[in-house]
């Protein structure tokens, strides 16, 4: 089963501290939504609040278009999968699956089927006897799926259910969860810090920082047109380069900066005025050859200061050669030689470029975030 | 070289002091109850095993043995429920001045068996409840709750907490959360108190003493036994008393400690 969320205006707050910042959000049914930021952004309120864990201070939250004030956790179309898996260790593995159907009354020989269903399909049909003590991180993470997933409900909450193992097996755990999404149709909310894990698995990525969404939108969106200074350094290396809007018209963006004045094709929805400080961000490995076919445009020359391998590319300190205080990174393809004092040309797609307003807070003028 | 043998010889006479100290008494009594005369007192005699024949054969001694594991069966019971649901409570929700609560249950550990046995007393003839088995009962729950309460108390983690908190999530109302996840996840520490209260209350005296009048348990027995003199009958029966509560701690080491060390 699956049904859509509506989150309005959603406000919770503990004493002086407020966890979550009038956030809105509407997530349509059977959405993959991943809920990524820092500690502390408020992604682990907002699913506790969903699960019905936590009540908001004020806004509403409706699921399948009901409204869920006062409905309590176990009366909620939702199940929550939590990091440190919580099975329960006295039952096996059938019956920590079968439990939820226990709780709704459905006949012994019913539940263990479905249980048995769900264990089959995350793998672990032979282990159904088995005790949760018995299995590996990883298997207890599938068994905690299943269980969640037996009482077939309409939002799935999954609380960071990776973050507890190694790299390799996150990566496989989130290929398997994509695909299990997809197959069973339900609303998947999932919470992590991992941009890389958010990017692998979301059909939308929520950004959320200090309380509040700063940024939403498909995991190509996010990385590559970011709403906010905070976006564009979260979801991965940037390069800000601050500048002031010049001249604007239907074509360009004419942005003076301490590199050179540039022309960036205008986006939907950057509602700069003229004279406005603005900040250009760049993603390193958009800085390309200079001959090539597709618009280009330049930042100058700049020295290579050092290099690194990366497997896949080369990563690259560069200096400026008019503003050589700056550092900008740059991945190089994975045939470069880096040579340490060589010129460079700074070229770029200008479509890649993106314009974002103000300058990031503290931020030493020029740096890497 | 000599310091050390020295040191060695001191350490082992300490070590045998110490144990004789503490077993030499019971050692004594099992085996004058075998002792073939009158009187359980040295020169030992020879063994037999006529006594205990006389034990098994006195109905009030096997009535009162069997009151005894009444009473510590059930007073046992009812103190394990009550100090796991006072633990679920103050260990799981927000409670007024819960750590008051929580010293005030475990308060009349600290009391003397006498004076609780004496307020007890007095209450019960206040109220107009008379003595009786289920007094001694009563008794023993009160001495053996704040025991309950803390062993249970202390094995409530935040880690239980939050498979609680899924089994709430999957629909489990409030009492099946308790009987059907907490109290099977707490299950080595309860059975653990269990035993400890059996063991305790059966060996108790004075409350059983001063709050029962007809039927009374084997403590109270032995003691009115004694009155007429020693005889290896006494003996014997200690022996049975020390006995069954061996074989209860040998029966909670087997049952929760090689539980906890398969998990």
């Amino acid at each position: 089963m699956t049904a859509p969320v509506s989150i309005r205006n959603a406000t919770k707050t503990f004493g002086a501290f407020t966890a979550l910042d009038d956030v809105s959000l509407e997530i349509s049914a059977g959405e993959f939504i991943v809920l990524l930021g820092p500690s502390g952004c408020g992604k682990t309120t907002l699913l506790s609040l969903l699960g019905g864990f936590l009540s908001p201070t004020s806004g509403s939250i409706e699921i399948a278009g009901r409204n869920m004030a006062d409905v309590a956790p176990a009366k909620r179309p939702t199940t929550t999968m939590f990091q440190d898996y919580a099975l329960f260790p006295h039952m096996t593995l059938r019956d920590n699956v079968a439990f939820g159907l226990k709780m709704r009354k459905v006949a012994k020989a019913k539940r263990h089927a479905k249980a048995e269903e769900l264990l089959d399909m995350v793998g672990l049909k032979t282990s159904a006897h088995k005790k949760p003590h018995e299995l590996s991180g990883g298997q207890r993470q599938r068994v905690a799926l299943a269980r969640a997933l037996a009482v077939e409900p309409d939002v799935l909450l999954l609380d960071e259910p990776l973050g507890a193992l190694d790299l390799k097996l996150r990566r496989q755990m989130q290929d398997e969860l994509k695909a299990i999404q997809k197959r069973v149709g339900t609303t998947f909310v999932h919470v992590t810090h991992d941009q890389e894990e958010a990017m692998a698995i979301a059909d939308r990525i929520v950004v959320m920082n200090a309380g509040k969404i700063e940024d939403v939108g498909s995991p190509e969106n996010i990385y590559m047109q970011p709403k906010s200074l905070f976006s564009a350094s979260f979801m991965g290396e940037v390069n800000f380069i601050p500048g002031t809007l010049e001249a604007k018209s239907d074509t360009a963006l004419t942005i003076k900066t301490a590199l050179g004045t540039v022309d960036i094709p205008p986006s939907d929805d950057a509602p700069f005025k003229q004279g406005t400080s603005v900040t250009l961000a760049i993603r390193p490995e958009h800085f390309r050859a200079s001959t090539g076919a597709g618009p280009r445009i330049t930042l100058g020359k700049a020295k290579v200061e050092d290099g690194s391998f990366f497997g896949t590319h080369h990563r690259a300190h560069l200096s400026p050669l008019d503003y050589p205080n700056m550092t900008i990174t740059a991945h190089m393809p994975q045939s470069a030689v880096i040579e340490p004092g060589a010129w460079v040309e700074l070229t770029l797609d200008p479509t890649t470029v993106v314009v974002l307003p103000d300058h990031p807070a503290n931020t030493p003028v020029g740096s890497t975030v | 070289m000599i310091s050390s043998r020295i040191s060695k010889l001191l350490s082992w006479s300490y070590l045998i002091a110490l144990y004789g100290f503490i077993f030499l008494p019971v050692a004594v009594l099992v085996l004058f109850s075998f002792q073939d005369g009158r009187l359980p007192v040295p020169p030992f005699n020879g063994a037999t095993l006529k006594w205990y024949g006389e034990v098994f054969a006195d109905s009030r001694l096997m009535s009162a043995l069997g009151n005894s594991l009444m009473v510590a069966i059930g007073s046992a019971s009812v103190a394990c429920v009550l100090g796991f649901c006072a633990a679920y409570g103050l260990a799981r929700f927000v409670l007024p001045a819960s750590r008051l609560q929580r010293g005030l249950l475990i308060a009349p550990m600290t009391v003397s068996y006498l004076i609780i046995a004496l307020g007890l007393l007095t209450t019960f003839n206040w109220i107009g409840v008379s003595l009786s088995l289920w007094t001694v009962g009563i008794g023993h729950v009160v001495i053996n709750l704040p025991l309950c309460f803390a062993i249970i108390y202390a094995s409530m983690g935040d880690h239980q907490k939050n498979i609680e908190r899924a089994a709430r999530d999957l629909g489990a109302a409030e009492w099946q959360v308790m009987t059907q996840i907490s109290a099977p996840m707490l299950m080595p520490s309860i059975l653990a108190a269990f035993f400890l209260s059996v063991t305790f209350s059966w060996d108790e005296f004075i409350i059983a003493f001063l709050l029962s009048r007809f039927d009374v348990t084997l403590p109270v027995e032995i003691w009115s036994m004694l009155r007429s003199g020693l005889n290896p009958k006494t003996n014997a029966v200690g022996s049975v008393v020390f006995l069954v509560s061996v074989a209860l701690l040998l029966l909670l080491e087997l049952i929760v400690f090689r539980r906890t060390a398969k998990k």
